[in-house]
């Protein structure tokens, strides 16, 4: 720490910052444009001007960029600095020169940083009687709208896209004023990262299309904080609601996870929420029979609840064997309570038993170590990493971006020998001329990813497998070693071991995308050789579904034993929760298990093919009208609120599992009758879930004796929304489950981090607010990060290498069963947004997605 | 009165050949160059007190002196000559690039091996395509001679040349956006620090030189630093190109001692105003620097004292403004250049040069209002040095400022009468 | 499509070129010189011979003032318009300029013979007025002197 004068007060710095960063974590005001925390600084601006003095006793001092200057002990400098002020103000005057002033029209009105910055800079009338430039804009795909007139010529946009996302087609053209940003023609923009240039942009040049589509002000949406349902990385995210549909998602702010950042499939995936679709009745065969068959074959018919609900009661009563299928997309809290009705003993996963088996093996390597489980942020910091099998971008996308960030890391290193600093963007990029830290990528195919490997390697899955297992054992002789490989490979593993070996912080990630044991196997012997040799290695596995772990942990049986069951004929009922069987297993056999079973219930929130062939259905929610907890590849278990108050029945499947377990009469039912309910049960019954208890406030937490509310104070129409109805307001929604309120009122005080459901702060009302809600710029959220990890990896533990499987070898393997997987068009749910499905229509054949 | 620059040029005729140029003396310095520690020539440069021509006056044998050591940066070392001269009324480099390019590659190659690089970069404006020829011819034969390529004279010493012909942005000219335009990007400058002396192109030790200062270094290793200062005429040592333009009756450029005054420029070898023309003022170094008055003609063409008298001595091209040339019409024309040629990176320059033009020009056709020269004024300060990235938009303003300061009147005229009081129509 | 002619001499540039990239203007350049301008189908082509992006390539492209992304005309007169040429004569020789070719700047005459464009300072400030004519320098030019300048350029 140093200390430094502003505005002759002494203040405590951390050294090593730049002078803005310093200044915004103590608290200032200070306006700023082309910085950004995760970009750093490039000095194009000019917004963040402030007073440099020489020491006391200089009274004229001199302008300096805040951004690139960097903090030293003693320094003095002034943010109110009459000339510094009356310069910001010009600036942004000079901004606003062109501006088309059409905040009423655009997209980013109330959540934008330049009427933030036009505001704070006091500039409050034109001067200039000129005509302004106009811009064409351009057509850059679903997810993205293009307002170039609005552009203030950042940098930011160009700047994170291809500097930190590493896209391509997105560039600045032409010179002075007339600078543009765009692409060299129209066309969808091809980075798998593209949303985030929604919330980098200052203005409302790249604003979110599909809000558009249903456009809400900020201040009329209803937020909560959620997490993404569409991989296994558990991303954080805001979603926000207007008239009951799910308007938009944004980015939440996690140190550890995202930090800044989402993919797009995880920004723009969100509309199956809003889809046609969507299960929002009771419904069933009619009529309602106790010996109905499991086809449904669309005859579906709207029931009431209860009569579905006591219906459920009698087939459950009357049965000879009830089993519950689970689903890694539900929540621990879902499954849990699936769990309870049906007893442990008949509660399956939902995975397949590849998928279930996989699981399970990385689990058990988690548990037993030695190697550390690297968050997101973990992976940001390697010096050198071996990638096994995974085609990130497309299986893991923020793991990808993630690693885009830790190859850079060598710049970093090969600028502090010049002294420059980390934040000094366009220095640092000059010094380290590119150079990365090395990666190493073994995969079926060419990945995305592959421009920034130091070597790439294709194969077949088993191969991949053996690479690694020659890894591990070049690293430790005690490690088992795969015969038989060639000369190339050989020297290819070696060049990797020792690579690995003399990085700081080693990292292999492999998962489960290829539905290869060995290839999991073998990562885990690499990093276990590495901690064997001292090393402080990580080890990552990338797991297909948003809470894939979550039921990996839970356990139960998987999806084939619940086939095998019913073949056996032990069960006739089986419910089934968010699942749809047919995308886990062969077609045939989900089949004739949906036909021999008596009765198929199922709890889903879209009518998926399995939904359909069920005797009865019960609309769930999905993650935006339901709360629970879900667990991301490296076991962190993080929580997500419901946004709104869906119309009818739709609820939680944990409530629906409580409903049907009260008609049925269950004592049980009360221990799951609210969200703490379930957790506490589920941490007894399940000592390993034990933490998701405190991941959270409970439901009867306060701040200041108000709950937190969903709604921003301006939040409009309250009183009208209904008045077609009725013109006497309805008595809000309660939320008997968490702390958070659907209304605006309640404490508008900066909550523990796991219940901020939007960012704002006096005078801030972009989300560049979030900078008032972290401990220091860029760094933690204030009370730190929400969530908790629940697998710690033993340390100390006596390393333990798997053995190369003998019975395998790359001869048998078929290659082409290995699946291929897209961001855009493989995941479920994300399917069901038109956005989404446009962009997978587009998808560039040529090139590796 | 020596001309070590020019001694061998004349005026519309070809350059020496490189025959007549090694017959005429040239080459010398590079067995006395070789003969002597790449140290020994810095010190020398040092010594000679010899000022960068390309604008800034930084000198010479201390830049050369802060490369840092081999072994604490990244190598190999580039040395790039900035002959991208772009400047409104500078012309001073083309006649030294046209009159005499085998001086150029003389001086490449001994300020080279001062500076222990083995790649050279002519940095040339695409215009000068006359001079292109003639350097590309220059640099072939030096080849062919051995003065160029692996080692030189047998002296161990390589060298390579490359011309790299620009695409044109005055921008260019600034030493970082220069090296940016050299790895094949765009033209914007960079931040410093890092200086290009430690990390310049591909994030290499850099060491950018004017042509004309280059041109220098080979007289200096052949006849000392005390012969050097001896040029001079004031405090400042050597000769130096300088030129007149403008409503004057025999405008050119000529080398003539360091410190000679401006009236003397104008007057003796200007040939003085054109008839029926009076001198109003002057911008002495090209359209970047401040106006001077008639007052100042007795001020010596050198770094300081054109400073001292409130300019720059820039690249010591005078133009001349007459009295029958309107100042608000002349200082829009300047500014139009400037915007134009913005690179657009920073705020203050990108938008602010276009908003200063659009109410030049407002003025000039007689729809000014009084508002408008605060604005100026105001414009003028922001613009000013360190309020900006690089050093180009202080230049733009530097002749508006000063036009304001001196010419006010004639912006209150306009402004009154509603009209440009030098147009007829 | 580019010519092999072209591919050659882009790719002995490429020899010079300690990166890829660093040869771009002179790609474009090659390019140009052969067909007057460079289209956004020749950036994308030479794109991919320097492992670019046309995005890439563009924008450096439209950052000069040199490389031309529209159709020119057989010559391109560049006409000085800066400080000291300005304030010698550039407004008379514009004038008679656009009368003769009947174009304004940025426009091509229809014959296809001239485009007319500004010119920063062509460094020829001891001739202003001057205006450059495909590589040929011309100062100082007098209204006189127009017609005997075009005629020679075909
Ligand atoms: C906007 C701008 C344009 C410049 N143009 C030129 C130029 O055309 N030629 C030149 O030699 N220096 C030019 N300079 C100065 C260079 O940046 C650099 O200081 C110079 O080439 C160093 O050479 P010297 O030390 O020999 O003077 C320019 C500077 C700026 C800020
Ligand atoms: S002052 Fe700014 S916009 Fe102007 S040339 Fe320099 S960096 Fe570019
Ligand atoms: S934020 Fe400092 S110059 Fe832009």
């Amino acid at each position: 720490m140093i200390t430094i004068y502003i505005d002759n007060k002494p203040h405590q710095v951390k050294s090593g910052q730049n002078l803005l960063q310093a200044c915004l974590s103590l608290g200032f005001d200070l306006p700023y444009f082309c910085w950004h925390p995760a970009l750093h600084a490039i000095g194009a601006c000019r917004q963040c001007a402030v007073k440099q003095f020489k020491d006391d006793k200089d009274m004229r001092g001199r302008i300096i960029m805040s951004c690139m200057t960097p903090v030293a002990e003693g320094m003095r400098i002034s943010v109110d600095d009459a000339e510094a002020t009356a310069f910001r103000k010009g600036v942004l005057e000079w901004l606003m020169l062109n501006h088309p002033h059409d905040c009423p029209v655009c997209d980013e009105g109330g959540e934008c940083h330049l009427q933030d910055m036009t505001v704070m800079t006091g500039h409050t009338g034109r001067r200039t009687r000129f005509k302004k430039r106009t811009h064409r804009n351009q057509h850059l795909g679903p997810f993205i709208n293009h307002e170039m007139n609005r552009c203030i010529q950042c940098y930011r946009c160009v700047r994170y896209y291809r500097d930190y996302a590493g896209g391509r087609d997105l560039n600045v053209f032409s010179a002075h004023d007339h600078v543009y940003f765009g692409r060299h023609e129209d066309g969808a923009l091809e980075s798998e990262f593209s949303g985030n240039l929604v919330e980098i942009c200052p203005t409302g040049v790249f604003t979110d299309k599909t809000l558009k589509q249903h456009y809400a002000r900020k201040w009329d949406l209803q937020t909560a904080p959620s997490i993404c349902v569409h991989c296994g990385l558990g991303c954080n995210t805001i979603a926000g609601e207007r008239y009951g549909t799910l308007r938009r998602i944004l980015n939440r702010y996690h140190h550890e996870v995202n930090g800044y950042f989402l993919c797009d499939r995880g920004r723009f995936g969100y509309e199956f929420v809003n889809s046609g679709k969507r299960i929002r009745t009771p419904l069933a065969l009619s009529p309602l029979s106790l010996s109905g068959s499991g086809q449904g074959e669309g005859d579906l018919q709207p029931v009431e609840k209860a009569s579905a609900l006591g219906h459920i009661a009698e087939v459950l009563s009357s049965s000879k064997g009830v089993i519950g299928i689970g689903s890694p997309r539900a929540s621990l809290e879902s499954n849990y309570a699936l769990r309870s009705l049906v007893g442990p003993d008949n509660f399956y996963s939902g995975m397949s038993g590849p998928d279930h088996r996989l699981l399970s093996l990385i689990i058990d390597i988690r548990q037993k170590g030695p190697a550390r489980s690297p968050s997101l942020r973990d992976v940001r910091m390697a010096d050198a990493i071996v990638v096994l099998g995974e085609d990130l971008t497309n299986t893991a996308p923020l793991l990808a971006l993630s690693l885009r960030q830790a190859v850079r890391g060598k710049e970093f290193e090969a600028a502090e020998k010049l002294k420059i600093p980390q934040w000094h963007d366009a220095g640092v990029r000059n010094a380290g001329q590119g150079a990365r830290y090395p990666l190493y990528i073994a995969s079926p195919e060419r990945t995305r990813l592959d421009d920034i490997a130091l070597k790439t390697w294709h194969g077949l899955p088993d191969d991949i497998a053996r690479l690694g297992f020659a890894i591990a054992h070049e690293l430790d002789p005690s490690a088992p070693d795969a015969d038989g490989l060639d000369e190339e490979t050989a020297l290819f593993a070696r060049e990797i071991a020792s690579s690995l070996k003399g990085a700081r912080q080693p990292l292999v990630i492999s998962g489960t995308s290829l539905f290869n044991e060995s290839i999991i196997q073998a990562a885990a012997n690499i990093a276990t050789a590495l901690c064997a040799g001292g090393r402080d290695a990580a080890l990552c596995y990338a797991v297909p579904e948003c809470n894939s772990m979550g039921l990996g942990i839970m356990g139960g049986r998987n999806l084939d034993e619940a086939f095998t069951v019913m073949d056996d004929d032990l069960v006739d009922t089986v419910i089934i929760l968010e699942n749809d069987l047919y995308r886990r297993a062969d077609g045939g056999k989900v089949q004739a298990f949906l036909d021999r079973a008596q009765h198929v219930i199922v709890i889903d929130h879209i009518m998926t093919q399995t939904a359909s062939r069920a005797g009865i259905v019960l609309p769930a929610g999905t993650f935006a009208e339901s709360s629970g907890t879900l667990v991301n590849n490296e076991s962190r278990a993080q929580r997500f609120y419901p946004v709104f108050v869906p119309p009818g029945d739709i609820q939680a499947g944990w409530k629906w599992i409580h409903a049907i377990m009260s008609a049925a009469g269950r004592t049980e039912a009360d221990r799951i009758k609210s969200l703490d309910g379930v957790t506490t049960a589920m941490s007894t019954a399940l000592p390993l879930l034990a933490p998701v208890g405190d991941i959270a406030p409970p439901a009867d937490f306060r701040v200041k004796g108000s709950k937190v509310p969903r709604q921003p104070h301006r939040y409009s129409g309250r009183t009208s929304m209904r008045a077609d109805v009725s013109v006497s307001e309805e008595k809000p929604p309660e939320d008997a489950d968490t702390s958070l309120a659907f209304s605006m009122e309640g404490s508008e005080e900066q909550p523990p981090a796991s219940l901020i459901s939007r960012y704002w702060s006096p005078r801030w009302n972009s989300v560049q607010a979030l900078n008032k809600y972290q401990q220091e710029v860029g760094g933690e959220l204030r009370g730190n990060g929400p969530g908790k990890r629940l697998i710690e990896p033993e340390p100390h533990g006596k390393p333990v290498y798997f053995t190369v499987d003998p019975s395998r070898s790359s001869q048998e393997i078929d290659g082409s069963t290995a699946p291929i997987y897209h961001l855009f068009g493989s995941e479920e749910l994300s399917g069901y947004s038109p956005a989404i499905e446009e962009r997978a229509s587009t998808r560039n054949r040529d090139k590796p997605e | 009165m020596e001309r070590p620059l020019t001694q061998h040029i004349r005026p519309h005729a070809e350059p020496l050949s490189l025959a007549e140029y090694e017959k005429a003396g040239g080459y010398r310095s590079l067995r006395k160059a070789f003969a002597l520690t790449p140290q020994d020539i810095v010190a020398m440069v040092t010594a000679s007190n010899l000022r960068g021509r390309g604008g800034a006056g930084f000198p010479t044998g201390m830049k050369w002196g802060l490369v840092p050591a081999v072994g604490s940066v990244p190598q190999p070392r580039y040395f790039i000559v900035n002959a991208d001269e772009m400047e409104p009324g500078a012309f001073k480099d083309r006649l030294l690039l046209e009159g005499d390019p085998n001086q150029i590659i003389e001086g490449i190659i001994v300020s080279a091996y001062a500076v222990q690089t083995e790649k050279a970069f002519i940095f040339l404006r695409r215009e000068y395509s006359l001079a292109g020829k003639r350097l590309n011819k220059a640099i072939a034969g030096a080849y062919e001679k051995n003065y160029l390529g692996p080692n030189i004279l047998g002296s161990g010493f390589n060298l390579d040349i490359r011309i790299h012909s620009s695409a044109g942005r005055y921008i260019c000219g600034e030493e970082t956006a220069l090296i940016n335009a050299l790895e094949g990007k765009r033209a914007v400058p960079r931040a410093k620090p890092p200086f290009p002396l430690a990390c310049g192109l591909w994030g290499r030790p850099t060491i950018v030189n004017n042509v004309e200062t280059v041109a220098n270094i080979h007289h200096i290793v052949n006849n000392g630093p005390e012969w050097f200062k001896a040029l001079g005429v004031g405090r400042e040592s050597g000769t130096k190109i300088y030129g007149v333009s403008g409503r004057v009756k025999s405008p050119g450029a000529w080398e003539l001692p360091m410190g000679t005054t401006i009236g003397e420029l104008i007057e003796d070898h200007g040939g003085g105003m054109q008839n029926g023309y009076a001198l109003r003022g002057m911008v002495p170094g090209g359209a970047s620097t401040d106006f001077l008055l008639p007052k100042h003609l007795a001020t010596p063409m050198d770094f300081d004292s054109v400073a001292k008298a409130g300019s720059r001595m820039g690249t010591g091209t005078v133009t001349v403004l007459d009295d029958r040339t309107c100042p608000v019409g002349f200082v829009h024309n300047i500014e139009l250049f400037f915007a134009r040629e913005s690179c657009g990176w920073c705020t203050p320059c990108r938008e602010g040069l276009p908003w200063i033009v659009k109410i030049l020009h407002a003025i000039e056709n007689g729809r000014g209002e009084q508002e408008d020269l605060s604005i100026l004024e105001q414009q003028c300060r922001f613009l000013g040095p360190g309020n900006t990235f690089c050093a180009f938009a202080p230049g733009a303003v530097e002749p508006l400022q000063s036009v304001l300061k001196y010419f006010r009147e004639d912006f209150e005229r306009h402004i009154r009468e509603k009209k440009c009081p030098w147009r007829t129509s | 499509m580019l010519t092999e002619e072209e591919i050659k001499e882009i790719t002995t540039e490429l020899v010079h070129a300690e990166r890829k990239e660093a040869a771009s203007i002179e790609a474009l350049m090659v390019v140009q010189k052969r067909r007057g301008w460079v289209s956004d189908e020749s950036i994308r082509d030479i794109a991919s011979l320097l492992d670019v992006t046309p995005d890439e390539l563009d924008g450096v492209a439209t950052f000069f003032n040199h490389i031309y992304r529209k159709p020119v005309g057989r010559h391109v007169i560049a006409l000085c318009d800066s400080m000291v040429c300005w304030s010698l004569g550039y407004d008379p020789l514009l004038d008679l300029l656009r009368k003769k070719l009947g174009v304004g700047f940025g426009e091509t005459t229809q014959d296809n013979r001239f485009t007319l464009l500004p010119a920063a300072c062509l460094g020829a400030c001891d001739r202003a007025p001057a205006m450059l004519v495909d590589e040929e320098l011309h100062g100082p030019v007098t209204p006189e002197m127009v017609d005997g300048i075009l005629q020679k350029y075909k």
